[in-house]
């Protein structure tokens, strides 16, 4: 789908395929891609000025997306108090103990799937099903750095103090986002993350 | 050095922003009018990306500490150069000690305020654009900012003034392409969007100009799972009133784009002033590309 000249927006069945075709595209993406943006469905592919959306759309075809593997972006550990002030909130919702939401939450694998939200925010995609729930209904105006969440079938970490409205489980001392470092985000898609129950 | 005496309403440092960083949530930013920017600085001989002051309704003055070259341009200004009237669009010799004043321009909303040299704060991410939606880059401007100023080009600048054409008055007309999403909207939404004018709120700022106008009434209601946004697209929130993206504009959204506007066109946009109306035309995908050259060898002409 066009967005004028300035994008390209690729919408695909699953967040798999997104992940397969960014992986394909993001070490050498076509001429005149200025930028990648993978989502929940689809990947945009902004344009640099003057470049040809027709070019582009037929370089993107050209790439077969279910082939395609995910990036592997590395293995991050993240160390997590699990202290919540939603934990037990997520115990109800989800029918397990709070014990058992700590264990899923440690054991699954998670990969940071696509950023947005703020700088340094990492939708993370795992195999947890069982922690799928609802974002609160009402949002926090002051989530603190650190908070790690759930909502939806995601996880997240906040990288900076902001409103938010995910439920949240613990909290981390690793700081997700620094602009005096290269890279400044440690959640980049395609970056494996493991959380580690720390006291 | 060049330092701030008083601001207008907002008053940011702005180059051509910090593009790449979309999958870590970070938007491009950067001046709103990109192209008034890179005229800035042609004139006073810089690289046509370095950083220079966005300057929002007017209302700035600083005061050079050095003799400076200085180039003002985008929505024009009054100008007084410690009594001096001056013009936008040229070439203007600051001694130390000067005051630059600009005053609320009668048309147009932005100007730029180019340094020869440039202004020399700590790039964050590539860039000394402050993003007012991520909170990245330099604090905005006010009183008593000192701004560093850095060494002058190798380039001396080539002409004395140049020469703009003024955006027309009346409606201003903006190109824009169907979609993404505009095949979630009711045929109405879409005759309503190119038939009917909407005017720019008062709600309005470097992340986006909410516009007042028609509803854009939806056929599919389901939730748009968050998706990558370009800069122009115009994204409709469940109150059906269009947001048009700017340059702080977040790097994904949650509700459909019903249309975009043509790249090289975003410039105008920004320059559009709450109560200024606006009314969309249409053009192929084709048509985009035309428009973008047409501006690109117009633009160069003026350089």
């Amino acid at each position: 789908m066009r967005c004028a000249d300035s994008g390209l927006l690729v919408e695909l069945d699953s967040l798999r395929e997104v992940q397969g075709l960014h992986g394909a595209l993001a070490d050498d993406p076509p001429a005149g891609v200025a930028d990648l943006v993978p989502a929940a469905r689809t990947l945009l592919l902004q344009l640099e000025p003057g470049a040809d959306p027709a070019a582009v759309e037929r370089a993107v075809r050209d790439v077969s997306a279910g082939s395609a593997q995910p990036r592997d972006g590395g293995l991050l550990r993240v160390p997590v108090v699990y202290d919540g002030e939603d934990l037990a909130a997520v115990a109800e919702l989800t029918g397990l103990t709070e014990r058992e939401v700590v264990d899923a939450h440690t054991s699954a694998q998670w990969t940071v799937a696509f950023g947005g939200f703020a700088p340094g925010f990492g939708y993370l995609t795992g195999d947890a099903p069982q922690l799928t729930v609802p974002r609160r209904a009402e949002s926090r105006t002051r989530v603190p750095a650190g908070a790690v969440g759930l909502a939806g079938e995601f996880s997240g970490i906040y990288p900076r103090e902001s409103p938010g409205g995910w439920q949240l489980i613990g909290r981390t001392d690793l700081e997700i986002w620094r602009l005096d470092r290269d890279p400044p985000a440690l959640l980049r898609p395609g970056v494996r993350v493991r959380f580690e129950e720390a006291r | 050095m060049i330092e701030v005496e008083r601001t207008g309403p907002l008053t940011t440092v702005q180059d051509l922003g910090r593009p790449g960083h979309g999958g870590i949530g970070v938007s491009p930013s950067g001046a709103a009018d990109r192209g008034s920017l890179q005229l800035a600085n042609r004139l006073v001989g810089n690289d046509p990306g370095a950083a220079a002051l966005e300057v929002t309704f007017g209302g700035l003055r600083v005061r050079a500490h050095r003799d400076c070259t200085l180039a003002i341009t985008g929505a024009p200004c009054p100008i007084d150069v410690d009594g001096r009237a001056e013009p936008v669009n040229a070439v203007l010799r600051v001694r130390a000690g000067e005051r630059v004043e600009l005053g609320t321009p009668p048309s147009g909303l932005r100007s730029y305020l180019a340094v020869r040299g440039g202004i020399a704060v700590e790039p964050v991410l590539g860039s000394r654009s402050t993003d007012v939606l991520s909170g990245l880059g330099p604090e905005q401007v006010g009183a008593g900012t000192r701004l560093p100023v850095g060494p002058p080009p190798r380039r001396f600048p080539q002409v004395d003034l140049a020469p703009v054409a003024a955006e027309p008055a009346g409606d201003l007309v903006l190109p824009v392409v169907l979609g993404p999403r505009a095949d979630w909207f009711a045929e109405a939404a879409i005759s309503a969007l190119l038939g009917e004018p909407f005017e720019v709120s008062a709600d309005s700022n470097r992340v986006g100009m909410r516009l007042d106008g028609p509803e854009l009434p939806r056929v599919r209601t389901e939730e748009l799972p968050s998706e990558g946004m370009v800069l122009g697209s115009l994204q409709v929130p469940p109150s059906g009133r269009p947001t048009l993206f700017l340059a702080d504009h977040p790097v994904t959204g949650g509700y459909p784009v019903i249309a975009v506007v043509c790249a090289s066109d975003v410039d105008r946009a920004a320059q559009a002033r709450p109560g200024r109306r606006i009314r969309f035309r249409a053009v192929g995908p084709r048509g985009a590309a035309g428009a973008r050259e047409s501006a690109a060898s117009s633009r160069e002409d003026r350089a």
